[in-house]
This record gives structure tokens, sequence and C-alpha cells, in this order.
């Protein structure tokens, strides 16, 4: 009785709390000044079309690294437990059932497309939406169907290791020469921005997108590939 | 207008999905329907101008993740049968 009256108080005093922040919630009707400075001078300091890759590269390039990090982070805690509990007997994948007709022949026909489509997602990031996190994802799906269509088929770990840490290790390469050759940590105007709107502008934003797409897909297969390596059969 | 009932009927649909999600004994058709969460979740995000998100929910939120959930659940699935 004392425990449920207890609980009644606390959720009567998340209400009122709740309510207040309701009730003073106001939609805004003009941008913060920060968003303001973004909107009016994006174009001009970039030079992205795509503003939101603007933001997401240049002004806030730190959360970006920040966010691969993580995405690193996570990969390698889940390859090494992974591999921490599998132990490695040739004969798990001998009774793996073929995939269907279907999936086989149209993978085969989509693969290519879907790794040209998150190359261009992520050459093109600063020009139409997009950038290296939606295009690597996009090459790691196509690297999941890949495994899907032909589940015995080993992804060369030691490639996409490579291709990682090459594309981080430019990634923070080039928002170190930002500090000497521009304005602080991942400027984008160590390289000309060009003409607005054409696909060499921004300065080193498409540069940064192709490691940052790079890494993605590496990291993302990389699970994946993990993922699949560690299934038994029944 | 017609965005507003589009969006409406999206909305309906990811919260009958969601609940579906929450509360199916049915591990994969939970699975698949936090998928269509996600799916519909982007053409929604895509109707409310924000392409870019829209991009990254399609493809990390409803093709990734649902695979690597089915990968998850056949692991713990074989693990159980073992004990």
């Amino acid at each position: 009785m004392l425990r449920n009256s207890l609980f009644l108080i606390v959720l009567a005093a998340f209400a009122v709390i709740a309510f207040t922040l309701v009730n003073a919630w106001h939609p805004a009707e003009s941008l913060s000044p920060v968003a303001e400075h973004y909107a009016t001078n994006g174009p001009t300091e970039v030079g992205a079309a795509n503003l939101v890759t603007a933001v997401v590269v240049t002004y806030r390039g730190f959360d970006t690294l920040g966010e691969v990090t993580i995405l690193f982070v996570t990969a390698a805690i889940i390859g090494f437990f992974l591999s921490l509990f599998h132990s490695e007997s040739p004969e798990q994948t001998d009774r793996l059932m073929p995939a269907s007709e279907i999936l086989s022949t149209a993978s085969k026909l989509l693969i290519p497309f879907m790794l040209v489509l998150g190359i261009y997602v992520f050459v093109n990031g600063h020009l139409t939406p997009g950038g290296g996190f939606q295009g690597g994802a996009i090459i790691a799906s196509a690297f999941v169907l890949l495994l899907l269509a032909d589940p015995l088929s080993k992804l060369n770990h030691r490639i996409i290791a490579m291709v990682e840490s090459v594309s981080g290790v430019a990634f923070v390469l080039i928002g170190l020469l930002g500090i000497f050759l521009a304005g602080g940590f991942l400027d984008n105007r160590i390289l000309d921005l060009g003409t607005f709107g054409a696909l060499l502008s921004a300065g080193v934003i498409p540069l940064l997108y192709i490691f940052i797409g790079l890494k993605v897909g590496s990291e993302l297969t990389n699970i994946i590939g993990h993922l699949q390596q560690t299934q038994k059969n029944r | 207008m017609i965005y507003l009932i589009i969006s409406i009927v999206l909305g309906i649909i990811i919260l009958i999905m969601a609940f579906i999600a929450l509360y199916h004994r049915n591990l994969k058709v939970a699975i698949l329907s936090a998928g269509v969460v996600s799916l519909f979740a982007s053409i929604l995000y895509l109707l409310l101008d924000a392409p870019d998100v829209a991009l990254t929910e399609a493809a990390i939120g409803s093709g990734l993740t649902t695979i690597i959930f089915f990968y998850v659940l056949n692991k713990i699935q074989r693990n159980d049968a073992e004990k």
C-alpha cells in the first residue's frame, strides 16, 4: 500500500514536470542564431550545395569524427567477442541450404548497381542528399546481399581492415592539415572552394566523404561478415 | 493536404507495427515488423523534407539492423537448443 502510494506520488510529480514542459513549449518563429548563421553563411563559407553536409562535415566535423570512432569501436568489440566464443571447425558450413535461384540470380544483377549507388551517394554527398554514412551503409547492404545469396563465400577481412584503417588515418590527417593550411581542425578550405554546385567543389569535403564512406562501409561489412562466419548449423 | 493524410496513415501503420514488434510471440514476425517501422519512418522523413535522415533510416534501420537481428536470433536459438 505504502509502495503503491509512493509510485503514485512519483507519477504525479512526473506528470507535473511533463505538463509544465509541454505547456511552456511554443514553436520557434525564427531560426536560432546558430542555425541562422549556418543557413546564411554556409554556402559562401563552405561552398556545399547540400547544407546538411556543410554542417555535418565542416561545422560539426568533430562530431562526425566521434561517430566514426564509436562505430569503429563497436565493430572491433563485436569482432573480438564473436571470435572469442567461436571455435573454428570446418564442417560447420557444409550442410548449409543453398540460396534460391531467384535470390542468387538477382544478387548477381543487383550487387554492382548497389555498389555504384553507394559510391555515388558518398561522392555526391556535398551536392545531393546523403553522404558518407548513407553511402557506406548502402555498400554494406550490397555485401549483405552477397552473403545471403552465397552463404559459403568468405569476406577477406584483411582487405576490409586495411581499407578501414587507411581511410580512418586519412580522415584524421586531412583534419590535421586543416589546422596548418586553413582555419582549424577539419576545415574544408585546404583546397579551392570551386564553383558552387560542381562535383569538385566545397574544398576537401568530397575527399573526406569518400574516406568516411569507405570507413563506414568496411566497418558495417566487417560486423556482418563476423556474424555470418560464426553462424552454426542445426 | 494529401501529404497530411499520407503522414497520418503512415503514423498509424508505424504504431501498429511497433505494437506487433513488442507483443508478438513469434520473434521473426517481431523483427520483420520492427524493420517495417523503420521503412515507413523513412518515408515519413522524406515527406518531412529530411532526405538525408530518410536515406540513413532506410539503409541502416530497415536493412542492416533487421539482418543483424536475424543473425543474432539464429545464434541465440542455436545456443538454447544446445542446452
